[in-house]
């Protein structure tokens, strides 16, 4: 146990420190930290869904404003709340064990369950059934941890295979995303990205491998310039690119076929949070009818909603970024005057698109506009583990 | 396998690390100052919160986001304090960062916590030196790895320090950290440190520079717009350059300038300069206002209050830099501006209003007060009514209802203010009495300072201990009566220290009045003006660089003498005098016949005529010297005219042997017939006290002029 809790804290350090890069990194060490600790676990699922909690909880608070380890938290607890219903519902059915009629209700559901697990596309009206059960499975699985039969170790073995199957999404979901890129690319047509984006790099390399020719301009993405950082690794792969400043973007826009941009998060109504100068782009391409393109995995879908307080959206970087502490130290006296600074400097990490301005999601299981993403949430999370933080209350 | 993949994407972040040695940091709980007196008498310094955490966690936060690996944390005064905090906090527990407390309670100086270190061998590479309350959020790998080639290169290189850029402005200097301008010369290609002077005598407007250094380096940069960070990377030859010169005690003033001077051991020091990222140390109140408000406006990310580096925090950063916790007590009615602070548990009345301060955890706040640009610790009671204005105030102070202080004010742990008292600018309470001052000399307050803090262990003991021993020095320090801080206050007030009045304004938190901002900003351009030779103010500061230039001369030349040095050195020395000094050749000459002088009124002698014989062995020993810089007529009329005041001030011995001196000059043709003429005209038109000397050698003078008239007769 201690082992794991120094795991935990490892990752907490690294998250505190932001020294994890990027949210597909992060969803794979959280899925990889959390296989550790259930695999470790020798208790029930009930208790291991409060173990998990525990778990994302510290993570989460580490850096609230990377929503990809809440979503991967929650990810990792549907599968064991999952997990908890097919073995039962198995036992049911092969030993016939004698639960009476709470179970029978249950019936209908089974194999949808067991699909989930497999990882599949939807299955509609789980949310509400799953909810109402909850309880009375809890109490059963309780009485059944008792004698350890070897149900239960072959429960802890799918919940660590649905696991697996999560991280090898998140390690797999570039290529399959990249690889719609040829039903989305078209001849000669104009590309335009802002910043640096693993995803959008994939998938623009993934439709030149097969031979599409096309332009990419992309907007330098300031402050911190990653877009000169995209163009360098475009033109590696022989990719006709143009840099624009992000203020020339509506100029350009006129001449672009399509925005394509990855994100930081996609939130629960469409909506994406996305590096700073994101919204102007998307209101550009908006005024144009230009379609404006979201790529991104899945763990990147949050089931929350922009306006809850409880998120943090935004992450209020070093000024120092913008300029120079040396060559701006004049401005910054506090000690004339009434005493406060006549210079302040914001420099915001993200950017809010409202859903509105998005035209697709393309994710590694194919392409959504923003009003199916309510679906896929529904899909992805339980509605039990959509507020995390509220634990400490019950 | 999870982890083993963390440990290897961790592996892949520092690449050049060839695993070697862990990197290693000493960091020293104490500043050896008194600064932040009174609050130091009963929390160390590095215990005190900026922006509501201590500042030690914010050292020991960057040190480990650096990567630093091994911390060494020297504890002198409050030792146990220190020790207790770090045990409780998590700095223990951290994976891959070990925390290792070092007790000396005889330590005095910088300079004795790391000898304590070299005695203890625990330092066995390079390692980064720090001082506990120095915040930062620059990466070490480049510095490091700068370090380390010069290392490899050349082992002499002992210390790279961190220095940032900042604008070249007394003013800012003042304003922001409350030093003086730092100046340093850096050869612009090593980076080679060469010069370091951080308090240069503003008044004199000028700085020396040895010449040596520009003898072998082909080009030298001097930067006032420098400020020093106080991060240095160390080789560990340092601590045993600390054993070896036991009188090292500061890491500037004694280590820093000692190995720039010595040039026998040719250990080397260099500069690392950041651009891009955040590093200061607090030094004194208004740094911890400057980096107080430096942390708000966020300059140090990620070390700032909404990120959760080192305590669980609840902060969140709203609209406009206001930091404000999800459990607060706060009336609807109140307002709370721009760039606040307010910790947990914090409760605020109506109407209240709070700017550009910092609140800490746990504080009531009353009714209609209002709170601007102040520092308030934590379990601070503020009653309705009160006004605070640029102040620090403790942990569990009281102020009663109505209570107003003014800017600077500095209110030490538990002090109790009472109703509608006004206390005025710089005032400074504390619980404890103030210690006597004995003496001022520098080492006696570091040894006053750690013993003083040593013996305090608790309030009351205290009280007792400071009662009987200031019982019979009374009038130093005031009693703790009602009237010093209205009805039901307590505490003593402290006289402001040594530096007076000059020093409150310099240091505190409060803004720097407009008058004495006036001050400055007329100093700094009288300083500029100075430095064109046709202002007023230099030719106020001539004759003292008059006399310091002839001491130099003088000294050069009594060196000579005695080590019997050639002439063309001597000759050179002279000169190199004169470029610095921005002298004319016949200055040189003057001061060059004012140290032969002195020589010779040096020598024994008994009577008048001995003196003249001695004088003139040494004018004719060193007549080549003289004869270098008496190319002109105008040289030797000086060197007439200095001896003339000579006569009337330094050497009054050789008044009545002038003429007779002067005869011997003409003689061995080292004053010219012509200067002695022009001499004479030129004194004609003078006051009748200032011809003694023209009347004595009027019978030489008249004999010069028939023997002239005689020639120009012959012709």
């Amino acid at each position: 146990m201690a082992e794991v809790q120094a795991l935990v804290n490892e990752l907490a350090t690294k998250l505190r420190k932001r020294k994890v890069e990027g949210s597909r990194e992060t969803a794979r060490l959280t899925a990889e930290l959390l296989r550790t600790v259930i695999s470790q676990q020798r208790v029930t699922s009930a208790a291991l869904v409060e173990v998990v909690r525990d778990v994302g909880q510290q993570l989460i608070a580490a850096n609230p404003v990377e929503l990809a380890v809440g979503n991967i938290v929650r990810r990792v607890l549907r599968i064991i709340r999952d997990g908890d219903l097919s073995p039962e519902v198995g036992g049911l059915t092969l030993v016939s064990q004698g639960d009476d009629g709470d179970i029978v209700e249950e019936d209908d559901k089974p194999f949808l369950l067991s699909d989930a697990i497999s990882q599949t596309i939807l299955h509609p009206p789980s949310l509400v059934a799953q909810l109402e059960s909850k309880p009375n499975l809890v109490c059963h699985f309780e009485g059944k941890a008792a004698d350890k039969t070897p149900s239960s170790w072959q429960f802890k073995h799918q919940i660590i295979e649905g696991v697996n199957d999560l991280i090898e999404d998140i390690n797999t979901c570039h290529e399959l995303i990249a690889d719609q890129s040829l039903e989305l690319i078209h001849q000669n047509e104009v590309i335009l990205t802002l910043g640096h984006s693993r995803t959008v790099k994939k998938f623009l390399y993934a439709a030149k491998e097969k031979k599409r020719s096309f332009q990419v301009y992309v907007a330098e993405g300031a402050p911190k310039h990653l877009g000169h950082v995209l163009a360098n690794e475009l033109t590696e792969k022989h990719l006709q690119t143009t840099v624009i400043p992000d203020s020339s973007v509506f100029a350009m826009i006129s001449r672009v076929n399509m925005v394509i941009v990855g994100v930081h998060a996609v939130m629960a109504n469409g909506g994406v949070i996305a590096p700073v100068g994101m919204n102007m782009v998307a209101l550009a391409a908006k005024r144009h009818a230009v379609p404006f393109v979201v790529v991104g995995g899945t763990h990147k879908l949050c089931p929350l909603f922009p306006n809850n307080p409880e998120v943090l959206l935004n992450d209020m970087r070093c000024p120092s970024e913008l300029l120079s502490f040396g060559d701006f130290s004049d401005c910054m006296d506090f000690s004339v005057g009434s005493g406060a600074a006549l210079l302040h400097v914001v420099n915001p990490a993200f950017d809010y698109v409202p859903p509105e301005l998005v035209s697709l999601f393309v994710t590694e299981i194919g392409g959504y506009h923003p009003s199916y993403i309510y679906r896929l949430i529904s899909d992805y999370y339980s509605a039990d583990d959509i507020v995390l933080q509220q634990k400490p209350a019950s | 396998m999870g982890a083993q993949k963390k440990g290897a994407s961790r592996a892949s972040e520092d690449p050049e690390e060839l695993a070697r040695l862990p990197l290693q940091a000493i960091l020293l709980a104490d500043s050896f100052t008194t600064k932040f007196r009174p609050i130091t008498l009963e929390r160390p310094k590095v215990l005190l919160p900026l922006v509501n955490a201590p500042m030690i966690s914010y050292t020991l936060a960057w040190l480990e986001s650096a990567g630093v690996e091994e911390v060494f944390v020297v504890c002198c005064a409050h030792s146990k304090q220190v020790i207790s905090y770090l045990e409780n906090s998590e700095w223990f527990s951290q994976p891959n960062f070990t925390v290792t407390t070092i007790e000396s309670h005889d330590s005095v100086s910088a300079g004795d916590a790391l000898r304590v270190i070299y005695e203890r061998n625990v330092i066995h590479g390079d390692f980064v030196l720090i001082s506990g309350d120095t915040v930062s959020n620059m990466s070490l790998t480049q510095v490091l790895q700068e370090h380390k080639e010069r290392r490899k290169k050349d082992s002499n290189a002992a210390m790279t320090i961190v220095i940032k850029r900042s604008k070249p402005s007394q003013i800012i200097h003042q304003c922001q950290l409350g030093t003086d301008v730092l100046f340093m010369a850096i050869d612009p290609n090593t980076k080679q440190l060469l010069y370091y002077e951080d308090n240069a005598d503003h008044a004199k407007g000028s700085i020396y520079i040895d010449k040596l250094l520009l003898a072998d380096k082909s080009s030298i940069s001097l930067h006032n717009d420098k400020q020093d960070c106080y991060i240095d990377i160390c080789s560990p030859e340092v601590l045993s350059l600390f054993t070896d010169n036991f009188d090292y005690h500061h890491l500037r003033c004694h280590f820093l300038k000692g190995l720039l001077v010595d040039d026998i051991m040719g250990y080397k020091i260099f500069t690392h300069e950041i651009h891009s990222t955040y590093a200061a140390r607090i030094d004194n109140f208004r740094s911890y206002d400057t980096i107080s408000r430096d942390i708000i406006q966020r300059w140090a990310y990620p070390l700032v209050p909404d990120v959760k580096f080192f305590r669980d925090s609840s902060t969140k950063l709203e609209r406009q830099g206001m930091y404000l916790v999800s459990e607060l007590g706060q009336s609807r009615s109140a307002q709370i501006g721009p760039f606040t602070v307010i910790g947990n548990g914090t409760k605020i009345g109506d109407n209240t209003k709070i700017s550009n301060s910092v609140i800490g955890d746990g504080c009531s706040i009353g009714p209609n007060v209002s709170i601007e640009g102040s520092y308030i610790w934590d379990n601070v009671t503020i009653e309705d009514g009160c006004k605070i204005r640029h102040a620090i105030v403790c942990d569990g102070v009281i102020m009663k209802s109505g209570a107003v202080l003014e800017p600077g004010v500095v209110l030490s742990f538990k002090v109790v203010i009472g109703q509608q008292f006004i206390a005025p600018s710089y005032l400074m309470v504390s619980l404890l009495q103030q210690p006597i001052k004995q003496n001022s000399d520098e080492k006696l307050e570091y040894v006053d300072n750690s013993t003083g803090n040593a013996e305090i262990s608790s309030l009351t003991h205290a009280l007792d201990i400071s009662n009987g021993e200031i019982a019979n020095q009374q009038q130093e320090t005031q009693c703790w009566a009602t009237s010093e801080l209205g009805i039901g206050g307590a505490g003593y007030v402290w006289s402001i220290c040594e530096g007076g009045h000059d020093e409150g304004w310099r240091h505190s938190v409060a803004p720097i009045p407009t008058e004495k901002l006036a001050e400055v900003i007329q100093a700094a351009e009288d300083d500029h003006d100075g430095s064109l030779p046709t202002s007023d103010s230099d030719s106020d500061e001539e004759p003292r660089d008059d006399s310091y230039f002839e001491n130099e001369v003088e000294a050069t030349f009594l060196r000579a003498v005695d080590e019997n040095i050639k002439v063309e050195n001597v000759v050179l020395e002279v000169n190199s005098l004169r470029l610095s000094y921005n002298k004319q050749t016949a200055n040189c000459a003057g001061a060059v016949f004012y140290s032969m002088i002195k020589l010779a009124l040096e020598s024994p002698h008994n009577s008048a005529g001995e003196l003249v014989q001695a004088l003139m062995k040494v004018i004719t020993k060193w007549k080549g010297l003289l004869k270098y810089y008496l190319s002109d007529i105008d040289e030797e009329i000086e060197v007439i005219m200095k001896f003339e005041d000579m006569c009337l001030e330094s050497a009054k011995e050789f008044s009545p042997v002038f003429d007779k001196i002067l005869y011997q000059l003409y003689d061995h043709t080292i004053i010219r017939e012509e200067a002695i003429l022009r001499w004479d005209d030129e004194k004609r038109d003078a006051d009748a006290s200032d011809r003694i000397f023209v009347r004595q050698a009027e019978d030489f003078i008249q004999w010069l002029r028939e023997a002239s008239e005689e020639e120009d007769e012959e012709e």
